[in-house]
């Protein structure tokens, strides 16, 4: 995408002149291109479809009347609240953690690696589980807290704690990759040149691991909204107060209230669709820019 | 988003997370919702006319077992309203947060409102099954969920048990009738709501043993007409019990709240509005009133029967207990 942008007057003739990517006959590509989108009819949109038409097949009213019901709007709340925690959190973390393996050698640093990826690895009840045996009252912290009246799991401290867990590798695993093939001449260039380690970060880093960074901190987002497991586990499911939305969701389909359920449903995927949609307009915008200052 | 409205939307979940005395946390199972969402109000109505500041009362729903699990690993119950004695029981076992005498405390085995095992049929009931012997003919398939896994099936298991106990007479012709109603079981769902599916959206199997409120339930919301509840002649009273979690209301200083809430489900009200969430009143006067709603069923407790949940979970669900013969004998078809 930025090489088309910084060669704009040759791209058109580009297109033309471009070899085939393969020798093979039409129908091997048609079959191809078929197969593909029959896959992502059946697995993706179909899906999606269902949930929408579930959750509007009663109508708008009932739609809204099931967002907006108390018990909804606290667990829209709390979906955005922890959102506001962790994402931020992951960012910073993620940078941090990325820059120490790209750009320094140490001792230990494959291990490091390693021990990133396991909240992939780790099932997400068997997070949750974690987390209620170190700090559950029967747990080893759990006499402390309760000594000190603290209360962290069936509570709101829980939840953010099991979901920045799970979500802790997203943007460390985009980041890392790519600024270990951008390696460190840049960075060390800057500094000779007398820039101070903030602003080399500021100016050189942080604009070119952009964009991994937006998409770790999507796809962050995407899953701290969706976490359930380990939420399950250590929330209480106390109504209005510990049920974030995917368990919201669960609790409504579990009552045989179907179109509620898909209606919050709908509005989760709503918001998933959202991020997607800010990460392409900032991508777009960017393009747009770099556009305007090569033509200048 | 703006600012502002994150700073007041974390605003209120941090407001709404700060607990007075009067605010308790009832922890409950699934099925119980309805109904503790219109006796919260009741309460609530009844304890403000009293002279006292209007209490707020937290829910919690989920499976009897995990939500047991969850008040011993911490969860704030000021009171729990589970599905089984075995499970309140857990918390005294394991956490010490009840006394031992805790389900003498109140009436009626401290279980306000009760239920039983019937059997659920489709539209006109074409298999014609009236009562638990038709489950073990050849041709009849039934649904039930996996006792070992699922607590609501440990009620199935053992309403058929005890039917078979009293018209057979011996032991083992009692295992001999539930190995022939399990091998009727094409699929063994692990928990409730699956064998529910089962039953409901995939339509297998001719009749569904399911908690006498829950079949009232699905006959209300998955499909008016389309199932009919037969109710045997025999069988095992399913006793909810509730309780206040001791240690938790000492510490809060909520006992007298607590306490008052579940007093008050032995009220003329509360008994009604057990009755109209198809929970069958625990008071013999009140439960008079709905015979018509809920036939009198020759029933059977689980002490009387099976001596107690400890010694029927010892005999009949744990490794090597009854059902785990039964399970090879599936096995061996």
């Amino acid at each position: 995408m930025t090489t088309t942008n910084t060669l704009p007057l040759t791209s058109a003739a580009a297109v033309q002149d471009t070899p085939k990517a393969t020798a093979e006959p039409r129908w091997v590509k048609w079959t191809l291109v078929g197969t593909a989108l029959t896959f992502l009819t059946l697995f993706l949109i179909l899906p999606l479809m269902v949930v929408l038409y579930g959750a509007f097949e009663a109508g708008m009213q009932v739609w809204w009347q099931a967002v907006t019901e108390p018990d909804a709007l606290a667990a829209i709340r709390l979906t955005l609240f922890v959102l506001l925690i962790v994402v931020p959190l992951n960012a910073v973390f993620g940078v941090a953690i990325a820059w120490a393996i790209a750009k320094f050698e140490f001792r230990g640093k494959t291990i490091l690696i390693s021990i990133i990826d396991m909240p992939f690895a780790i099932s997400p009840v068997v997070v949750g589980l974690i987390f209620v045996i170190l700090l559950g009252s029967q747990g080893w912290f759990g006499p402390w807290l309760a000594e000190h009246d603290l209360r962290i799991i069936f509570a709101v401290p829980g939840i953010v704690i099991v979901i920045l867990f799970g979500t802790l590798p997203f943007v460390a695993r985009e980041l890392i990759p790519l600024m270990q093939q951008q390696g460190k001449e840049e960075e060390e260039a800057s500094l000779t040149l007398g820039a101070s380690g903030w602003k080399t970060f500021w100016y050189v880093t942080l604009p070119n691991i952009k964009w991994g960074l937006i998409y770790g901190v999507v796809l962050c987002n995407a899953r701290a909204m969706g976490e359930f497991g380990a939420v399950a586990i250590v929330s209480g499911r106390i109504r209005g107060e510990t049920n974030t939305m995917p368990l919201h969701i669960e609790v409504l389909y579990n009552e045989y209230m179907f179109t509620a359920a898909f209606a919050v449903s709908s509005l989760l995927t709503g918001l998933a669709l959202v991020t997607i949609v800010v990460k392409s307009w900032i991508e777009w915008k960017d393009e747009r820019k770099k556009t305007s200052s090569t033509a200048r | 988003m703006k600012f502002k409205t994150i700073l007041a939307s974390a605003a209120l979940v941090v407001s709404s997370l700060a607990t007075a005395s009067n605010t308790i946390l009832n922890v409950s199972y699934d099925p119980t919702r309805e109904f503790y969402r219109e006796y919260n109000q009741l309460f609530s109505d009844h304890w403000s006319a009293q002279g006292h500041t209007a209490p707020r009362v937290r829910q919690s729903h989920g499976g009897s077992g995990s939500q047991a699990r969850s008040v011993i690993d911490g969860l704030d119950a000021d009171v729990v309203t589970l599905a089984l004695a075995y499970d309140v029981d857990a918390l005294r076992v394991r956490a010490d947060l009840i006394p031992q005498d805790w389900q003498s405390r109140l009436p009626l085995n401290s279980s306000p409102y009760t239920s039983t095992i019937v059997l659920l049929v489709r539209k006109g009931n074409p298999k014609n099954i009236q009562d638990w012997d038709d489950l073990a003919r050849d041709d009849v398939q039934v649904i039930t969920p996996n006792p070992k896994t699922s607590g609501g099936a440990r009620w199935n298991y053992l309403a058929a048990w005890g039917y078979a106990l009293k018209k057979y007479g011996s032991e083992e012709k009692a295992y001999d009738f539930v190995e022939k109603i399990f091998k009727n079981v094409p699929v063994l769902d692990p928990a409730a709501r699956g064998a529910t599916n089962t039953f409901v959206q995939r339509r297998i199997g001719d009749v569904f043993i399911a908690w006498e409120n829950e079949a009232f339930l699905s006959v209300e919301q998955l499909g008016r007409g389309e199932y009919e509840i037969v109710v045997p002649s025999v069988s095992i009273l399913a006793e909810p019990p509730v309780t206040v979690v001791d240690r938790n209301v000492d510490r809060k200083g909520t006992r007298a709240v607590a306490e008052a809430y579940l007093n008050y489900l032995y009220s003329d009200e509360a008994q009604h509005l057990a009755a109209k969430h198809f929970y069958r009143p625990g008071r013999p006067e009140i439960a008079e009133q709905y015979l018509e709603k809920f036939p009198k069923v020759n029933l059977f407790g689980i002490d009387d029967v099976f001596g107690g949940w400890d010694k029927a979970q010892n005999d009949h669900f744990n490794d090597g207990g009854h059902f785990d013969r039964i399970l090879e004998a599936i096995s061996r078809r």
